[in-house]
């Protein structure tokens, strides 16, 4: 029986500037009929330039400069144009990363996906049947309904159901999905997620799993492929690559994360030192060498083969030696000790709302937390939960509603920074999600740092010019990095200057809204122990927000989980994490994959998330509750009820009726 | 929102029309007249009523249709609008048939062709008729088909009651200029249209569902790519009746453009006024319009959001 | 080895390098070349030319081009020649200042507009648009009228006819700045609110400002130039190209193209230069 997809030492090179960058270098992969293969990497390790090579589908100035590709058997290079449709009707679908932007606005969805059984040659009368069928198989419940909409009617998941709909409506040999979670939130991910294993199994697609997520890639692989920089370093089935790899880079990803266990008290994250070789440099050698623990003469002299051994494949000289790899996580941390009992922020009774009075949308709905002294507050949510949203009314950015109370060291804020003091702007700031959008282009980092030392500080001259470059020291940067402006930096380091720009003013309330979410795993890491470090010495309270539960478990104190505008539960993070908590808590922690594969019984949601400006009566979340009590939750709002004096939830399950997920 | 627009126009007009210290009735008399000559005129014209009074009347007037007495012709001054809207419209239109089609085609070949010669050529060639005054390209153009080769009449005049086709004749040679103005814009918005549907991700999609090359230039690009194209020409009404003004003069044309053009040289202020005036309704009309057609086209507003 | 998230890109970007690429785009070169020729003709004209072009010699009126008078003489037997030369004077003084003037309005509204957003956001927008509505000649038509023409009032109508234009590219430019979040940063900061104006966003909508000041020129050209034709523009007897037009077209059944077509021609050629000009550096900075 053929192999689904071949590739035979693949080479693909981008003419850039009349310079050939080889973005893909030797890569040697094969994914049998039926098998699910996950090619994992970092940003520019070539992933999406693989998934697009198997479909022949290369922009303009790309150009498969080495090697083949077979797919059930067939060498698509080598076919005419005909053929290459065929190849792409029948042979191989793709499902891409964000599914608004892959339909076509202007068409129904139906009209999309019969697309595909046009193509195939079915009679138009079976057109409707057909596509009702197959969006029956996603899962979609009214397919008959759902056919007629357009794609902005529909939601990001049901969107991808669409997507996946028509890609496997054609019964491909080879499935490829490019990143077709992220940027789902994390319920409608592993729902999405559930349904891809379950076709899978019933139709003995081949799959090609992409993803930069190592935890996703665990959950629906049978084989994983690590990328580096355009190689493939590493192969070998999935539970044997995670818990024994054997290439020194593998190995750093998987020390990087802050998955279960680890947490900023007991030890920093381990980070890779170095950096991406860049687009196009002649690599010698071992392309990984330069950032390796492992690394020796021949490393930097010789490149390592892709030697195969035992069902699994290394390209590494000393792939034996990665398991005794020094770790750097073991490292002491910095004591972290300076929390106390003292709040320094408390909001109470906050609430925000939008639009006119016939359609207003109420995003913040009394809610009610408190910040102490040196601690990290994680808060975490999906979309429409309200939590940038508070961030902003807490930073003064946006105007609260008419009763609404913060408070600052006993004193209340006011709605808008022009109206709160210096000394009441200067001790609240922020670390946005993105530094591209957070740093001013046109701008040279050390005047943005100046700048904001001068106005909050009130430092002027020599006094000011020396707090920017210790304040520079402190995050790790040189004073190259000073006098450059946001576009000559990488994401890691634009990230660094937000943080130095945030801690300026010394700051006693640092909010950090998603400030990893856009870095590389490596980079994250190294983010975060920055983060702790700073938090350490400087005494500063977090507020982290964050969909990465790892991220937040990694960091918090305690945990506040807001949804619909509303503050759920807030407790210390061990307990939130292990339970007895809220029930939406139980289908978060749920739905996150994680690494060791193993899952515990995932908390399924019924329904939809409801809108702002349709608040369900009663609890906020009885329309999709597991546990709903008909009658009860669909009436009174549930009380807040303490679970262990600083563990405090909504709802009105007794202590011992609510889930636990144990601690993982 | 229109009417509001419309509103302020009203005032801008009627504003622009009566900063002029010093009263309507000496200009037009002249600085000789006998100062009770101008009193009596000014008290027979209105013109020395206040100015709100006199801007409410004006304004009253219009919207029931009386747009007031030419201070030139000391008659009605609709009759002569509605006249020149007519014969404006059909020049217009004879300049829209030929531009929309010759515009999207030229902005959708250029974008297929992106980068090549055929998209170079078509982007500059646009580009420089755009920007060539419509009295510059008239009359290089007289000069040619009217003078040297003698092909089409260079009055767009023509005989009464001539037919549709004789009327046709005349206005093709005044229409060009108008064609050349508009085409650039008109094919660089259908290009910049074609070019972010040909990048977009669901041309991707469909080019990797197997779809032909026409088939995914058909169903998915084009539509995408004209939807914005149709909002955009409907503005382009604005150059279109610019541009008027000059051909009208230069062909011997009675449309808007020379009674506005007329008005102006003569201070016929209720003229002048009134055929501004309706020039702004007709733009806000067609704006209106296109809004209309663009909502009715797009999925996206015409059947909201989530459900 | 350095500590992750210390790298740098390799991308050295300077002004010194767009300078580069701008000069390098084939349209700008050609239109550079054009306008420049018309400015110098602007500046050293007067006392470049063969004759004097506001001298009559009503003996040789209407002559076709020859070896003494390349393009002819006009109806008072005025060198043609001559009078293209410097009729470039005239208009290449009007059309910049009136494009700076709308370029400097059209900008503060522009930023207002989008910054502040809202009531003010609104109030504005109808104004803006109930001014492009109309057509820029009409509009010029119905105040030139009202105050009587000059150059000076020429010159103030186009910039206040234009500066809505520009408003609303500036705007919409802001709009998009606006989301970004170094300005809450700058909020954070308790920026002054002329400071993040134009030290913050004004740096970043610098770019499609100049293209569309560019532009604006262009068409403050063409306006001109109509409104000279139509006699509400530069008034004789400069020997202004939209002006000598429109006192020679009647001739043109009678054959004496000379009159008309070398005006024409120079017109043209000004406003398609500038306009490549506008294009190159467009092109420049969408790579």
């Amino acid at each position: 029986m053929t192999d689904a997809l071949t590739f035979e030492n693949l080479g693909v090179a981008y003419r850039v500037k009349g310079q050939l960058c080889q973005v893909l270098g030797g890569v040697s992969l094969t994914i049998a009929k039926g098998e699910a293969y996950g090619l994992v990497g970092e940003s520019g390790c070539g992933k999406s330039t693989a998934a697009f090579a198997a479909l022949r589908y290369l922009p303009r100035n790309g150009v498969v400069n080495k090697g083949r590709i077979l797919i059930d058997g067939q060498d698509i290079g080598q076919l005419s144009p005909p053929d290459l449709r065929k190849l792409r009707q029948f042979s191989v679908s793709m499902v891409y990363q964000d599914p608004g932007r892959s339909l076509n606005p202007t068409l129904p969805v139906g009209v999309q996906v019969a697309e595909v059984f046009e193509l195939a040659g079915v009679p138009r009368a079976e057109w409707v049947a057909r596509v009702q069928d197959i969006l029956a198989k996603v899962q979609i419940s009214d397919p008959h309904l759902v056919m007629q909409r357009y794609p902005h009617q529909l939601s990001g998941g049901m969107q991808q159901r669409v997507a996946i709909a028509m890609a496997i409506a054609s019964n491909p040999t080879l499935l490829v999905l490019d990143e077709p979670t992220t940027g789902l939130d994390g319920t409608v991910e592993a729902e999405v997620l559930d349904l891809i294993q379950h076709l899978r199994h019933e139709l003995s697609t081949a799959i090609m799993f992409i993803s930069h997520n190592l935890a996703v890639i665990a959950r629906m692989c049978d084989r994983v492929g690590v990328l580096y920089a355009g190689r493939l370093v590493e192969e070998a089935r999935t539970e044997q690559i995670f818990a024994s790899p054997r290439h020194p880079y593998t190995a750093g990803l998987l020390r990087c994360l802050p998955q279960a266990g680890r947490s900023k008290d007991k030890a920093i994250l381990a980070t890779i030192p170095g950096f991406l070789p860049g687009l196009g440099t002649k690599i010698v050698g071992c392309v990984f060498a330069p950032r390796c623990a492992l690394a020796d003469g021949i490393c930097i002299s010789q490149e390592p083969e892709f030697l195969r051994s035992e069902g699994r494949a290394s390209k590494c000289h000393y792939a034996n030696r990665v398991a005794k790899m020094p770790n750097k996580a073991a490292a002491p941390v910095v004591a972290a000790a300076n929390q106390s009992s003292v709040s320094i922020l408390e909001v109470s009774a906050l609430a925000k709302s939008f639009g006119k009075a016939s359609h207003r949308q109420r995003v913040l709905r009394d809610v009610g937390l408190q910040l102490r002294v040196g601690e990290t507050l994680g808060l975490v949510g999906e979309s429409g939960s309200g939590k940038t949203t508070l961030a902003r009314c807490i930073l003064g950015l946006l105007q609260p509603d008419e009763g609404s109370q913060i408070r600052f060291d006993g004193q209340s804020l006011a709605g808008t920074t022009r109206r709160r003091t210096r000394d009441q702007v200067k001790s609240i700031q922020i670390v946005f999600q993105n530094p591209d959008s957070a740093l001013n282009r046109a701008h040279s980092i050390y005047r943005m740092l100046s700048r904001t030392i001068g106005l909050l500080a009130g430092l002027r001259g020599p006094a000011r010019d020396a707090r920017v470059k210790s304040l520079a020291a402190s995050v790790h940067l040189t004073e190259r990095h000073l006098s450059a402006v946001p576009r000559q930096l990488s994401g890691g380091l634009k990230q660094r200057v937000a943080i130095a720009r945030a801690f300026a003013s010394d700051p006693n309330v640092l909010i950090c809204d998603e400030p990893t979410s856009a870095l590389d795993v490596s980079v994250q890491a190294a983010i975060l122990n920055l983060l702790a470090e700073l938090q350490a010495t400087k005494q500063v309270s977090y507020i982290l927000i964050s969909h990465d539960l790892g991220v937040v478990r990694y960091l918090s104190d305690r945990i506040a989980v807001m949804y619909l505008g509303q503050l759920l539960e807030i407790g210390p993070a061990e307990a939130v994490f292990s339970g007895p908590h809220h029930p939406y808590t139980a289908a978060l922690l749920s739905s996150a994959p994680n690494l060791t594969g193993a899952s515990a019984a995932r908390v399924k949601l019924t329904g939809t998330l409801p809108s702002t400006a349709n608040l369900p009566a009663g609890c906020v979340f009885h329309t999709r509750c597991p546990q709903v009590i008909s009658g009860l939750c669909d009436k009174i709002t549930p009380p807040a009820a303490a679970v262990s004096p600083d563990h405090i939830l909504a709802c009105h399950l007794g202590p011992h009726q609510l889930p636990r997920t144990g601690g993982q | 929102m229109t009417l509001l627009t419309l509103w302020l126009l009203s005032v801008l007009i009627f504003a622009g029309g009566h900063i002029l210290p010093g009263n309507v009735g000496r200009a037009m008399l002249g600085p000789f007249a006998d100062p009770t000559a101008v009193e009596v005129l000014n008290h027979q014209m209105g013109t020395d009523r206040p100015v709100l009074v006199q801007y409410a009347d004006w304004i009253a007037g219009f919207v029931t249709g009386d747009m007031g007495e030419s201070y030139a012709y000391r008659s009605p001054v609709a009759p002569f609008l509605i006249t020149a809207l007519l014969n404006s419209a059909k020049l217009a239109a004879v300049a829209f048939v030929l531009v929309v089609p010759l515009g999207i085609l030229g902005g959708v070949v250029a974008a297929l062709h992106r980068g090549k010669a055929a998209d170079r050529v078509l982007s500059v060639v646009g580009l420089s008729a755009t920007v060539v005054p419509e009295f510059v390209s008239g009359i290089v153009l007289i000069l040619i088909f009217g003078v040297w080769l003698d092909w089409f009449p260079i009055s767009a005049t023509w005989r009464d009651g001539a037919g549709p086709f004789t009327q046709l004749y005349h206005l093709i040679l005044p229409s060009i200029p108008l064609v050349l103005i508009l085409f650039g814009y008109i094919a660089r918005m259908a290009r910049a249209g074609m070019i972010e549907a040909l990048d977009a991700d669901y041309t991707r999609t469909a080019v990797l569902k197997g779809l032909s090359y026409r088939q995914v230039i058909w169903r998915h690009v084009l539509r995408n790519a004209l939807l914005p194209t149709i909002s955009v020409v409907a503005t382009q009404i604005v150059y279109l009746i610019g541009g008027l003004v000059v051909i009208e003069i230069l062909f011997r044309y009675q449309g808007i453009g020379s009674l506005i053009y007329t008005a102006a040289k003569k201070k016929d202020f209720p003229m002048l006024q009134a055929g501004v005036m309706a020039i702004g309704g007709l733009f806000a009309l067609t704006t209106l319009l296109a809004d209309l057609l663009y909502a009715r086209l797009n999925p996206r507003i015409r059947f909201g959001g989530r459900e | 080895m350095t500590d992750p998230g210390t790298e740098e890109s390799a991308h050295d970007y300077t002004w010194r390098n767009d300078l580069r690429r701008l000069f390098r785009s084939v349209t700008f070169d050609i239109g550079a070349v054009i306008v420049l020729f018309w400015v110098g003709c602007a500046i050293f004209g007067p006392s470049l030319v063969p004759h004097d072009p506001f001298a009559d010699d009503l003996l040789n009126s209407l002559m076709p081009p020859s070896s003494d008078h390349w393009f002819g003489t006009d109806q008072l037997g005025r060198d043609v020649f001559s009078r293209v030369i410097v009729g470039a004077r005239d208009i290449l003084t009007v059309a910049p200042i009136a494009t700076v003037l709308s370029t400097i309005l059209g900008t503060a509204l522009g930023l207002t507009m989008g910054y502040f957003g809202g009531l003010v956001d609104e109030a504005l927008s109808r104004l803006v648009d109930a001014v492009l509505a109309l057509p820029t000649v009409i509009v010029a038509l119905l105040a030139l009228t009202a105050l009587g023409t000059s150059t000076v009032t020429v010159l103030v109508v186009i910039a206040f006819s234009f500066a809505p234009i520009i408003a609303r590219t500036v705007r919409s430019a802001v709009l998009t700045e606006v989301r970004l979040d170094y300005i809450a940063a700058a909020e954070l900061r308790r920026e002054s609110t002329l400071y993040i104006l134009f030290v913050e966003i004004l740096p970043n909508v610098l770019p499609p400002i100049l293209v569309e000041t560019t532009v604006r020129l262009g068409y403050a050209i063409f306006t001109v130039a109509t409104l000279s034709f139509i006699g509400f523009g530069i008034q004789p007897p400069s020997p202004d190209w939209g002006l000598s037009i429109s006192a020679n077209y009647g001739m043109i059944s009678g054959g004496f193209w000379w009159t008309v077509l070398f005006d024409s021609l120079a017109i043209a050629s000004l406003v398609v230069g500038i306009n490549l000009v506008a294009d190159g550096i467009e092109s420049t900075l969408n790579d």
